[in-house]
């Protein structure tokens, strides 16, 4: 039994590193549920390369994840580690940097072998276990690959690559008990997916179970952790990622909205998992078409929603950029539908596993002629289930293709959430027109109402025969029309439809800090977590710092120039070249200051907290 | 006008009976006169009323080219999209909608071309649809380019030295995709053009029909060699089920199949009419073949064009599959349940 010492921690940010076959997305995530389950707060980033499985054990094969869990609040997922978690010796090289001086580095001997070490390239005869380059670190050493391996000698039907295979598990229990867990949600998520092979499943719980008593039996450590639970507002959690959260949003909104939903969608990193999320849920009646291209993918949304359902379309930068003419085929046919891009770095292929939150300008001016479409974007994992709900009414209640920007950080990463219940969700309003009024003689499909909305008249609908299409329309009639003042009047209507959106949406907040001051720091998207933190600790420590974080982009919330004029600086920080600030400068004259960070990775709070004291 | 957000219930039967009349709209008609167009359209109006559905739940849908105007001119609902693009937005409208009878119009261009991709796949997943693909062998709306149709060594505007693109054979493209319904009509043969349509219609499954459409402006005369009446009867073969191939003035030449090969012979000398292929749209294997029958009329020696229904099958479709899953889904699990989801399988309590 243990002797350890326990001591009582506010805040840890464990890295999981090593092959892109050795597990570690699933270590990070069980790791996760459990810290989550215990009502500690978390978030977490994972981190992986583009290919499937690129060479077994060289640098640009490694894979991370990232957990911060304290018993305070968390926004991020921590800037340096804690505690790393090295399989190999490529997944040193690629980490050591961002573990803190004195922090542990637990790695797996084995993963250091010549041929590893050869494979990440370290100079012959150079072990960074062995020579002494480590000494800032705590390092403790477990051969995993051969640990495992006995403690599966009962089970002689598994070969060596098999047994090889639950090292992670062996990882994972020695991490519960560094940090006094229990290995329950673990052994149910086992049990869960390896019920049906009972010899599998009890391997994998043998492994688990000798990774936690190796921790209780060698006293590698004299102390264990424990962090207490958080003080999150009260109420009833569960962990949530990004694009789960998406999906769930979009399932709500066909519920509350009472329309069935069609998804139209070609897979593509990091979108796949919102329609390998939405396939499941046939009992709401939700159909999923995996089409032939992006192109098909919202053709098909836009044929679904011409005939009354939420057309819904899902993807990544590179399938947006496809999908434009079709998005200008929606807005002239002023029919609900929504586009969701999950960005990654770009251009082109770019970094499609890194987050970037480059897109912002093509989903507010790319595509042909003047085609205004609302903007909206998500700030965090759990928002997405907001955000996305939120594109859907406004798409039905205004009658337009929205556009909801999410991200490869937000996607992936994971957070505790505080569930809604399906009656505390806000109605929608959708209404088909279902004949002629006693006044209307002839159907009209682009007469206004008081949103400068048209009506959508489904076919199957006797009296409202009509054809629209991609053609200039005439103003009320619909009929094609080359009629030059008739094309001004009909962008203009356009445009003020969109623009008309501001009247409909909540106004601004801020997220914190004075209403006036100094600095403001204005961001969108997922750089949400950075900046919170980032202006907290400033705030902690005096200073007249504010945040305030878009949701609603395009329009703007009508309050927002305010808001900007009531501070000596605006700084924006974006994981881009300039995005937003471009359109601030433009729609306020507000000389709006930038801090861009194009790596792939989200901002750290350190580098932000710099930043923003140059304007102190 | 009221204001409950539930789509429209499929009708048997329309109230009151349609004309041709009834499916018109007030839009002038804007193809260039003498186009073979107007004659397609004529025969659509003439053959809708006649369907037995309402015109309400008639959607046409189209894509760009001259051919794609048609939803304006057809007062039923209606959709003229971007190209190439019809036969994807009418995937979703089916998935979703599956009472409505659906139209497509599209052309050469439109459908082989910039829209081959979802021409094939509409047709593998065999959405219950009638695609009208007007084929004229040229691109009209840009104003004269060779269309992926064009025979090599066409003249035109992009190709001043004759095309080198081989042209697509648009029935053997379908039959690789699997298609369960493939026929082949013309503009200037309304009784055949009707019949078509109608077969078309009664088809269930995707409906792939190619009509042969002059374009009197950029490809005059395109397709004469089969309208004429001076040459139709030995250039052209009607196809009918459980008939023997014969074609000529008199129906004195017929199809005779040595082993794989057809070859022409003259009934009474070469071979008697029983000696004749007997068409069989069922039969899978010689429909491969007929559709192959696609000689360059320019070439000596070549083979009458055939026109009819070349080949039909039955398989399921795709928007009946999706709704019996969801509809399999609900009978073994239950209706969906938000509260359900939401909660998903663990959470905890911050009291």
């Amino acid at each position: 039994m243990t002797t350890a010492q326990e001591t009582v921690l506010q805040d840890v940010v464990i890295k999981f590193a090593g092959d892109s076959g050795d597990g570690m997305q699933l270590t990070g995530t069980q790791f996760t549920n459990n810290t989550a389950l215990l009502g500690i707060d978390i978030a977490t980033f994972p981190d992986f390369p583009a290919e499937i499985r690129a060479p077994l054990g060289t640098v640009p094969g490694v894979s991370g994840f990232q957990i911060h869990f304290s018993s305070d609040r968390v926004y991020t997922p921590g800037d340096m580690c804690d505690v790393l978690v090295a399989m190999n010796a490529a997944s040193i090289k690629v980490n050591i940097k961002s573990l803190k001086p004195g922090g542990k580095l637990i790695a797996n001997t084995d993963g250091f072998d010549a041929k590893n070490l050869r494979l990440a390239n370290y100079t012959d005869g150079v072990n960074p276990l062995e020579d002494g380059s480590l000494h800032n670190y705590e390092v403790i050493k477990i051969d995993v690959t051969k640990l495992t391996r006995e403690s599966l000698k009962d089970f002689p039907e598994l070969g060596i690559k098999e047994k090889d295979r639950a090292k992670n598990m062996f990882v994972l229990g020695f991490i519960y008990w560094m940090y006094n867990r229990t290995l329950d949600s673990t052994i149910n998520f086992l049990t869960e997916k390896f019920g049906k092979n009972e010899y599998i499943l009890q391997s994998n719980i043998k492994v688990l179970q000798a990774g936690y008593n190796y921790g209780d039996t060698t006293e590698t450590f004299t102390t264990r952790y424990r962090v207490e639970k958080a003080k999150l507002p009260t109420g009833k959690y569960r962990s949530i990622m990004g694009n789960q959260a998406l999906a769930m949003g979009l399932v709500a909104a066909t519920v509350k909205s009472g329309l069935p939903m069609f998804l139209g969608t070609y897979p593509i990193t990091p979108a796949s998992d919102i329609l390998h999320e939405l396939s499941k849920h046939k009992a709401f009646g939700i159909r999923t078409f995996q089409a032939e291209d992006e192109i098909a993918g919202i053709s098909a949304a836009i044929g679904a929603a011409y005939g009354g359902s939420i057309g819904v379309t899902t993807t990544s930068g590179p399938g947006m950029a496809l999908k434009t003419e079709a998005m200008g085929l929606a807005v002239m046919l002023e029919i609900p539908l929504i586009i969701i891009n999950v960005q990654r770095g770009g251009p082109s292929t770019g970094l499609p596993t890194k987050t970037e939150q480059s897109d912002l300008l093509q989903a507010y001016y790319g595509r042909n002629g003047e085609c205004p479409m609302p903007v909206i974007a998500s700030a965090t994992p759990s928002d997405c289930f907001d955000v996305v709900y939120e594109a859907v009414r406004i798409a039905v209640e205004h009658m337009t293709p929205v556009i909801m920007l999410s991200d490869g950080y937000i996607a992936n990463g994971s957070e505790p959430w505080k569930f809604p219940q399906s009656e505390d969700l806000q109605p929608m309003e959708v209404k088909f027109k279902t004949g002629l009024s006693d006044d209307e003689i002839k159907f009209q499909p682009y007469l206004r109402d008081e949103k400068l909305v048209r009506p959508w008249a489904v076919p199957g609908t006797p009296g409202l025969e009509h054809r629209i299409g991609g053609i200039e329309k005439q103003n009320i009639t619909g009929n094609v029309s080359y009629d030059p003042e008739n094309h001004q009047l009909m962008v203009k209507l356009r445009q003020a439809k969109v623009d008309k959106i501001a009247e409909y949406i909540p106004d601004q907040t801020l997220d914190s800090g004075p209403a006036k001051g100094k600095v403001l720091v204005l961001g969108w998207g997922s750089t949400y977590g950075s900046i919170k933190s980032a202006v907290l600790e400033l705030q902690q420590q005096g200073h007249a710092v504010s945040h305030a974080h878009i949701r609603y982009l395009r329009p703007f919330p009508k309050n927002l120039g305010n808001i900007l004029r009531n501070f000596d600086a605006v700084l924006i920080p974006e994981l881009n070249n300039g995005q937003l600030i471009k359109i601030i400068r433009d729609q306020y004259l507000v000389d709006a200051k930038g801090y861009n960070k194009i790596m792939g990775v989200p901002i750290m709070k350190s580098e932000l907290v710099e930043e923003i004291k140059k304007y102190l | 006008m009221s204001d409950v957000a539930t789509v429209p219930e499929a009708k048997q039967k329309p109230a009151v009976a349609l004309t041709a009349k009834d499916f018109a709209t007030d839009q002038e008609v804007r193809w260039c006169p003498g186009c073979g167009d107007y004659s397609i359209l004529a025969q659509i109006q003439k053959v809708m009323p006649t369907l037995g559905i309402p015109k309400e739940d008639i959607v046409i849908i189209s894509g760009i080219g001259c051919s794609s105007r048609f939803p304006y001119y057809m007062n039923t609902y209606g959709m003229h999209s971007i190209h190439g693009r019809a036969t994807a937005i009418a995937s979703g409208l089916k998935a979703t909608r599956p009472e409505l009878s659906i139209w497509i119009v599209t052309g050469d261009g439109d459908s082989l071309s910039i829209g081959g991709n979802h021409t094939i796949h509409l047709l593998r997943r065999n959405f219950d649809v009638n695609i009208m693909l007007f084929n004229n062998q040229i691109y009209g709306l840009t104003k004269g380019q060779y269309s992926p149709t064009s025979e090599t060594q066409k003249v035109t505007k992009s190709t001043p030295y004759g095309s080198i693109d081989h042209p697509f054979n648009p029935l053997a493209l379908a039959m690789g995709a699997d298609a369960t319904f493939i026929a082949r009509s013309m503009d200037r043969d309304p009784k055949h053009l009707q019949s078509m349509l109608l077969r078309s219609h009664a088809h269930k499954g995707a409906s792939f029909l190619e009509i042969y459409q002059n374009c009197n402006i950029f490809n005059d005369g395109a397709f004469e060699i089969f309208t004429e009446k001076s040459t139709k009867p030995q250039e052209t073969l009607f196809l009918e089920h459980g008939k023997p191939l014969v074609f000529g003035t008199r129906q004195q030449k017929g199809i005779k199949l040595d082993g794989l090969k057809p070859v022409v012979v003259t009934i009474g000398e070469e071979a008697s009419v029983d000696d004749l292929w007997i068409h069989d749209e069922h039969d899978f294997y010689k429909a491969q073949l007929l559709i192959r029958m696609f000689d360059d009329p320019r070439v000596e020696g070549h083979f009458p064009r055939p026109f009819g229904v070349f080949y039909e099958t039955e398989r399921a479709c795709y928007e009946d599959i999706m709704r019996l899953q969801i509809e399999e889904t609900i009978a073994t699990k239950g209706k969906g349940d938000l509260d359900k989801l939401l909660r998903g399988k663990e959470i905890w309590e911050i009291a």
